[in-house]
């Protein structure tokens, strides 16, 4: 089968590689209708992420039809046959993390556990194509995909919604929808989201869904502070303004009662030696990520207000804010998304009319141009917001 | 997960658990059955103690048996030697010591210096027999050094404990463990399990450098739900025992499973360092290997990827096999 690869730092192609096969008897087989390029992908491609080997099928988004199922998938949950998205954390379903739905930590799916103890401390769940990291397991930009827990992780879609409209169901609708839920959102609130991205924009739109006031959209492409304008959030440009300044402005001196960082890793910064200094750091490995997102949004949340991260980390950071965060009384909460628990309601909303996943998407191409989407997404060309492919 | 070295002795995880369970002081604390005298040592043993009586006892009957001076300072000097050689064999019969065989050594190294002195500044009379008495210290000389040398390779005592929480009561995760023939499945090391009459237990385990080890195992405390304790018998390669504790986790979290393992590993500490150069941790793998009994107990196999296809039998942590599809042949070796 086709399937795009990781193959070195800034590079990917589409390869042929051998049709996937069960390994365990609670795997399916999906062939894919449809994958998507994620921004957390860009930071595989760009080195960021430990564990890539060169090879690595990427990609954690994508849906498609069961052709095969192990003999030990519960046949009363998923069949051949049946149209599923696959959330991209893979969940046993029976640990301690899974019974309390805290899926992404799942407790069972990483077979590289020990690897990623060394790095966090604790393991995470198994993902798709995320680094050998989260598991080794092949991801979804490709023909075919192996999923293993068959008969706990996919949603199946019986409704004839396109594939457009259910595809974010793997990882981005719910993860921008989980940033919001985790600000315990109240009326009257002001939240303010770092990064306009998919995932920033999903997590707008579930700020607004869940009763908040204002949205504030912070970023530095026009394009994408525009896409944010047209739903009626407010843009600030980091690049024109002091963001902390302007957050006051915008709040009565308040300051955000919720800060969203949909950002993570590779933020950019409006001033230039700022962000030489932490792109020194990170080049030389000093530190491993550039925080001005999780900084920004610390020292402008109000007094014990909540700062969500979705954006992903992967190591350390310099210059943590502490004194603001423990001083003021903020609550910090962040998380890879709990897919899983998320899948159904949102679904519900999508068939509802209440979300609209497909205002993000501005490419749709086939699998085969895999590198060329990577290109248009990474450098933010042809005013690229969320590239869908098509195997 | 959590696995740790403890000082020997140590291995209870917490003072308040060892007296919920007052019996938990398995058998395998003791010394394993493996140590058996060894008949080079006393040999020397008892040889030191052969010459140091005489040396003591009769200085001057002993000068002119091997042909040296009879003066005072002479005879003082032998029955200072038997004091030493006494010494020698107090400790090499006590205790085995080793340090005591490197004593001969050193005693050796001095006697020779004596003989040699004294064949130089010899009087001729009974020349032949000093002569011989030098020869003769000179070849014990290389049976003692090849004593201390071998002897001082000695098993090094390697205690492993290891902790993982299953979503299970203690009985079926009792019953899970209490069926040895099936812990090949997640222990990365071991090959086979299969009872091998009285009561015991045949093993087979792969050991560093593509080497493997086998031994007979016996039950040494069963109880149901709790706890399972074992040790080899007879005189096996590397004699090891274990123990694993069943207790329920606090607020209905399942079961704590506690495994304490002790090995004596030949080579000593340089074994179980060059071991761990080549990627062979010992507590890294028991911390895997619970992690995989944890899959079987909650989801019923070992979970597999692309890049770890391998189950229990991946050894290496990094690189891996990319995280793309098998091929037809891997595959084929993947479910062998």
């Amino acid at each position: 089968m086709k399937a795009n690869c990781w193959m070195g730092r800034n590079t990917v192609a589409v390869q042929d590689v051998p049709d996937p096969a069960i390994l365990n008897r609670r795997d399916a087989i999906v062939k894919i209708t449809s994958t998507a390029i994620c921004g957390s992908d860009l930071h595989l491609l760009d080195g960021y992420v430990p564990t890539m080997q060169k090879g690595d099928v990427m990609g954690h988004e994508f849906m498609g039809e069961v052709i095969e199922v192990g003999d030990g998938v519960d046949s009363g949950k998923v069949r051949v046959g049946d149209r599923v998205v696959v959330p991209f954390p893979i969940a046993c379903g029976a640990c301690a993390a899974c019974r309390m739905e805290l899926y992404s930590v799942c407790e069972n799916t990483n077979p590289n556990a020990g690897l990623a103890e060394k790095f966090f401390g604790h393991p995470t769940a198994g993902i798709f194509g995320y680094s050998h990291l989260t598991g080794g397991f092949a991801g979804g930009q490709a023909q075919y995909a192996r999923v293993p827990f068959a008969d706990v992780n996919p949603l199946k879609i019986e409704s004839d919604l396109a594939d457009e409209q259910v595809l974010f169901l793997s990882d981005i609708l719910p993860t921008g929808f989980m940033g919001a839920d985790m600000c315990d959102i109240s009326s009257g609130d002001v939240v303010a989201v770092w990064g306009a991205g998919p995932v920033g924009q999903f997590a707008m739109d579930s700020a607004r869904l869940l009763g908040a006031d204002t949205i504030i959209a912070i970023d530095k492409e026009p394009y994408r502070l525009q896409m944010a304008a047209e739903q009626g959030y407010i843009p600030v440009n980091f690049e024109d303004v002091d963001v902390r300044s302007q957050l006051l402005e915008l709040t009565g001196g308040r300051g955000p009662d919720k800060c969203i960082d949909a950002v993570g890793m590779e933020a950019t910064h409006g001033s230039l030696p700022v962000y030489a200094y932490d792109r020194a750091k990170q080049a030389t490995r000093a530190e491993s990520d550039r925080p001005y997102a999780l900084r920004q949004a610390i020292m402008s949340c109000r007094n014990g207000g909540v700062v969500s991260v979705i954006g992903v980390y992967g190591g350390f950071v310099d210059k943590f804010p502490a004194g603001a965060w423990m001083n003021r009384g903020l609550t910090l909460r962040t998380g890879q998304c709990h897919v899983q628990h998320y899948m159904k309601p949102l679904l519900d909303h999508i068939e509802k009319g209440r979300l609209d996943p497909t205002r993000v998407i501005t490419h749709t191409m086939p699998l085969t141009q895999a590198p060329r989407g990577y290109d248009l997404f990474k450098h933010k060309k042809d005013n690229c917001e969320k590239v869908v492919l098509k195997p | 997960m959590a696995s740790r070295s403890s000082p020997p002795g140590g291995g209870q995880a917490s003072p308040a658990r060892s007296t919920a369970l007052p019996a938990s002081q398995p058998a395998g604390r003791q010394q394993p059955a493996g140590r058996i005298p060894d008949p080079l040592t006393r040999g020397l043993g008892w040889a030191s103690a052969a010459l140091g009586v005489p040396q003591l006892v009769a200085p001057r009957w002993f000068n002119r048996f091997i042909g040296v001076g009879e003066a005072p300072r002479h005879q003082a000097t032998t029955a200072l030697v038997g004091v030493r050689e006494l010494t020698a064999a107090a400790g090499l019969l006590g205790s085995e010591n080793p340090v005591w065989l490197w004593a001969r050594v050193a005693g050796d190294l001095m006697d020779l210096g004596l003989l040699g002195w004294s064949l130089a500044s010899h009087d001729r009379q009974g020349w032949e027999r000093t002569a011989a008495a030098t020869a003769a210290v000179a070849g014990i000389t290389g049976v003692d050094l090849y004593a201390a040398v071998t002897r001082s390779q000695r098993k090094s005592e390697m205690d492993l404990t290891a902790a993982v929480t299953v979503g299970t009561s203690p009985e079926e995760a009792y019953n899970q463990w209490r069926q040895l023939e099936s812990l090949p499945q997640f222990m990365a090391h071991l090959d086979e399990v299969r009872p091998a009459g009285n009561g015991t237990t045949h093993w087979r385990a792969s050991a560093p450098f593509g080497r493997s080890v086998e031994w007979d195992a016996e039950i040494t405390e069963d109880v149901a739900g709790e706890r399972i304790a074992w040790r080899s018998v007879g005189h096996p390669d590397v004699p090891n025992d274990g123990e694993v504790r069943f207790w329920p986790a606090p607020g209905g979290r399942g079961t704590e499973i506690h495994v304490t393992l002790r090995y004596w590993v030949p080579g000593g500490k340089l074994g179980k360092a060059v071991a761990r150069y080549f990627g062979e941790d010992p507590h890294q793998q028991l911390d895997d290997d619970l992690r995989r009994f944890k899959q079987i107990v909650e989801t019923g196999e070992v979970v597999r990827s692309d890049g770890a296809p391998w189950g229990k039998r991946a050894r290496q942590e990094f690189p891996q096999h990319p995280a793309r599809p098998l091929s037809e042949d891997e595959l084929q070796e993947v479910r062998s």
